[in-house]
């Protein structure tokens, strides 16, 4: 059993070896455009909500710590208190998702998403071209799409684990795939702790 | 340890291939057994339809005009003859094949440490192939199997993107394979077994599951990429609208020239198996040998910008490439020295998987010595493009990999299958397979000398000899290689049944049945010698003996 | 997995660190440091991985094998980030004979 937990976070961690390359190529792909258009995509990042991801900065930690919560209640066999945080992760995974998804929609209202409504009314700094502005929507598009997708999927995870918690599946000796499920959410995260600032906070906003 | 009683057949005796019945019991497996011949049947059944879009392309070039096919459809057949084979014959035979099947055995485990992650690979790798298989019926792919852009991403009117997802989901199937591995050999070794115990298959296949882990999700994103830039015309990679085609060819390439380290490590891996048991010898400089795949996949990772000499990137870069894709060949050499000294001095046999591996040995210098020509700038820059390059990697992946493979297969067919192969007829495949493809791929390095270019459908008529001579070599591998798939099938039902350990080899695999029962071992073995401890074991058996006349340990 | 069993208290001080740290970055980035607007941006944010790698998810009492694993990743990802810029960075140290398209020179592009 202790060989099988130690596998199980242990094959956790590879897989997440392969999101982080997966991830790291298009934060590499991102670093190189931006070096090559950066008034371009300077600009794109100040028109982005800083308010807005700021606070989805600070519900995404907050979520990271109600499943750290999670496994702790996990490890000490408390299930009603396993449930509650679980639940409350969820609630403020959904509290993410929601934001991005009203700052998608603000994007679309202000005709700003690449290759199907992309027709900027800003006046556009020198050195700025649309194609340019247009290639930073893509990576912003793209980068927190995929970001959302992976929320998501932890989404379903989390639900799964709700459900097999509540049932009392979970004990201070069995508890591997709360951990488990733990360590892909707080990667989520990590991610996100990322993006925020190379899409939001380095555009010049002073 | 060989006997004078005869074992019963297998049949009558519960192992995993009799153990259930029925579709569900296969299609529903975790056994990795079971999946390692789920998956032989699926690259199989690939490898065919690689290999046939390979023979139109042959005899479209038999003549300089080319009447055969369209020059359209002559860029599909090299695209997808190119995106199959890759994809989802090479990166998966080994490692998914003989490794899912062996990896366990190997190491003294039930299975594999995440069994239903293992089927769910197979999945995966299916509903890859059948996107795939999809893109080739509904009109083909023309990009290459590199997708290059802007011509994948914009220009592009072929099945452009139903071909990237498929490859991007058989991605999958390839991370899930080297997490199995890669925790499972960490984790789940008998006791006694230490690293530097293991038979050299599984650090091969160790380090070929670290450049799966590391490699294939960067080619993953970028393949996404390309299918978002051709759905939304946005400039990802299209230099009309900003982007730059060569970040597609960086990115691309990161993965993909540690991919062919994916194709060729395992086949050293299976050589270092060969040579042993048929020179009864252990491996010369074994730790020299195991530490050389880590290198191999370390440095694999330095190199990619040498795909990339001609390109326009900056010339700084290409050095740079340039020397480290010389420090690559390094450990590779060293494997071929320590495999010819295992040779010198042993008591060698000539059975197929010896000829095989023989084969591999020398076809394999051949491939790589010609990378150092490809390597070094000047020469890339007249060679990049041409047949010389075509010819490069046909000697490593077919006259290396698809040769290790052939060995792996039928060194290790007892065990799988509880039944030795007719040897006389898988030498004559073996032998005949050797002259077919150097016939085929021999004078390409000729033609890719003398400046014909790759991926053209037709070519200037002074040409036409050497053309002739690769298509006839091509028509002699075509038959060639149908003939294991005759007598192996045959001897499932027909071969001599076998023991044990009809080679008389060392590994744990061959401590326990043939076919092995579904848990592998009866119980957990504990390991005390080291690898390769030939000089206890017996001699090989004689050809007679293998073949079923006469005494036999079995 | 870790037996080890953190406190919630730990936790809890990890939570408020990572929100200070985010209501700095979100500072800085008001403030004109010129180029140090994104190092800093960045450094910030390791520090903020880092206490989530290993106080959130145990690092800090995993294994070895685990540690090593994370550090090869973000080696492989410093590589494949590298070698890319490498090309890009020093492609106008040799004169092209036409505009090659979209390179990067120092110190800062004001290209197309």
């Amino acid at each position: 059993m202790e060989q099988q937990n130690e596998s199980g976070t242990f094959g956790m961690w590879v897989f997440l070896v392969t999101e982080i390359m997966f991830f790291g190529a298009i934060f590499a792909a991102y670093a190189i455009y931006r070096s090559m258009y950066l008034p371009a995509f300077e600009f794109g990042s100040r028109l982005l909500d800083i308010k807005l991801g700021a606070t989805n900065t600070a519900v995404l930690i907050g979520s990271s710590l109600t499943m750290v919560l999670a496994v702790h209640a996990a490890q000490t066999g408390k299930r009603k208190a396993l449930v509650f945080y679980l639940l409350l992760t969820m609630l403020l995974g959904a509290a993410f998702l929601g934001i991005k998804s009203y700052e998608y929609f603000h994007k679309w209202e202000h005709f700003l998403v690449p290759g199907l409504r992309f027709a900027p009314a800003e006046v556009l700094p020198a050195g700025v071209t649309v194609q340019n502005l247009q290639l930073f929507f893509c990576f912003y598009f793209f980068m927190t799409a995929l970001h959302a997708l992976h929320m998501i999927i932890g989404f379903g995870i989390m639900t799964v684990l709700v459900v097999m918690s509540w049932r009392g599946r979970f004990s201070p000796e069995y508890y591997a795939p709360i951990e488990v499920s733990g360590l892909y959410w707080h990667f989520v995260d990590i991610v996100w702790i990322f993006l925020f600032p190379l899409l939001y906070l380095i555009g010049g906003r002073y | 340890m060989t006997t004078a009683v005869a074992e019963p057949a297998p049949d009558s005796r519960v192992n995993y291939l009799n153990a259930n019945y029925g579709f569900r019991s296969w299609l529903f497996t975790t056994d990795h057994k079971r999946i390692g011949l789920l998956y032989l049947l699926s690259i199989t059944v690939m490898f065919f339809i690689g290999g046939s879009a390979a023979v139109l392309m042959r005899l479209h070039l038999i003549t300089p005009g080319g009447t055969l096919v369209q020059p359209a459809t002559y860029n599909k057949l090299f695209t997808v003859h190119g995106i199959v084979m890759v994809f989802f014959f090479m990166i998966p035979s080994i490692p998914a094949v003989l490794g899912n099947f062996l990896v366990p055995l190997m190491i003294g485990a039930k299975d594999l440490a995440f069994p239903k992650l293992n089927l769910l690979s197979w999945y995966v790798y299916i509903v890859g192939a059948l996107f795939t298989l999809y893109a080739i019926l509904a009109g083909g792919v023309d990009t290459g199997w590199t997708f290059y852009t802007p011509y994948s991403s914009t220009y592009a009117n072929t099945q452009v993107i139903a071909a990237a997802l498929g490859v991007f989901i058989t991605g999958f199937s390839s991370i899930l394979t080297g997490l199995n591995f890669i925790v499972t050999i960490h984790k789940m070794r008998a006791p006694g077994l230490t690293w530097f115990r293991m038979p050299l298959f599984l650090w091969a296949m160790y380090a070929t599951s670290v450049i799966m882990v590391l490699g294939t999700p960067v080619v993953a994103i970028t393949i996404v990429l390309v299918a978002f830039e051709r759905l939304l015309h946005v400039g990802i990679f299209d230099p009309k609208l900003g982007g730059d085609p060569i970040l597609f060819q960086h990115l691309f390439w990161f993965y993909s020239h540690p991919a062919v380290y994916i194709m060729v490590l395992p086949g050293m891996g299976v050589v270092s198996e060969v040579i042993a048991a048929f020179s009864r010898k252990r491996i010369f400089g074994y730790s020299m040998v195991a530490f050389s795949s880590l290198a191999i996949a370390v440095i694999s990772f330095l190199v990619w910008g040498h795909h990339m000499f001609v390109t326009g990137q900056s010339i700084y870069a290409g050095l740079i490439f340039s020397v480290l894709s010389f420090l690559v060949a390094i450990p590779s050499a060293i494997k071929v020295f320590n495999w010819t000294a295992t040779l010198y001095k042993g008591s060698i046999s000539y059975q197929a998987p010896m000829l095989y591996a023989l084969g591999f040995i020398g076809l394999f210098t051949m491939g790589g010595l010609t990378g150092l020509f490809l390597a070094s700038l000047a020469t890339d820059v007249h060679l990049n493009g041409t047949y010389f390059i075509v010819a490069h990697f046909h000697y490593i992946m077919v006259g290396g990999t698809v040769m290790a493979y052939m060995a792996g297969i039928h060194f290790w067919w007892p065990k799988i299958t509880g039944r030795m192969y007719p040897d006389g007829w898988a030498r004559f495949a073996a032998l005949l397979i050797f002259l077919g493809f150097n016939l085929t791929f021999f004078p390409q390095f000729m033609l890719g000398y003398l400046g014909m270019p790759r991926r053209y459908a037709t070519y200037p008529a002074e040409f036409q000899v050497l053309n002739v001579m690769s298509s006839a070599g091509a028509s002699i591998l075509g038959i060639a290689y149908l003939i294991p798939l005759v007598y192996l099938i045959w001897s499932m039902r027909y071969g001599k049944i076998a023991g044990p350990n009809p080679w008389n080899a060392t590994g744990l695999e061959w401590k326990t049945d043939s076919p092995p029962i579904t848990q592998n071992f009866e119980e957990t073995p504990v390991v005390t010698e080291e690898a390769y401890d030939y000089a206890h074991m017996p001699p090989m058996p004689s050809a007679a003996e293998l073949a079923g006349h006469g005494d036999s340990n079995v | 997995m870790s037996q080890h069993i953190v406190s919630v208290r730990s936790y809890v001080i990890v939570f408020l660190a990572l929100l200070g740290l985010t209501a700095l970055t979100v500072g800085v980035a008001f403030v004109d440091l010129g180029q140090l607007n994104t190092v800093i941006a960045l450094a910030i944010a390791t520090v903020k991985m880092l206490l989530v790698m290993l106080i959130f998810m145990h690092v800090k009492y995993s294994s070895r094998l685990t540690k090593l694993s994370i550090l090869a990743a973000f080696f492989w990802l410093a590589l494949l980030l590298t070698f890319t810029m490498s090309d890009y960075f020093t492609r106008h140290w040799t004169p092209s004979p036409s505009d090659w398209g979209p390179s990067i020179s120092q110190p800062a592009p004001r290209e197309k």
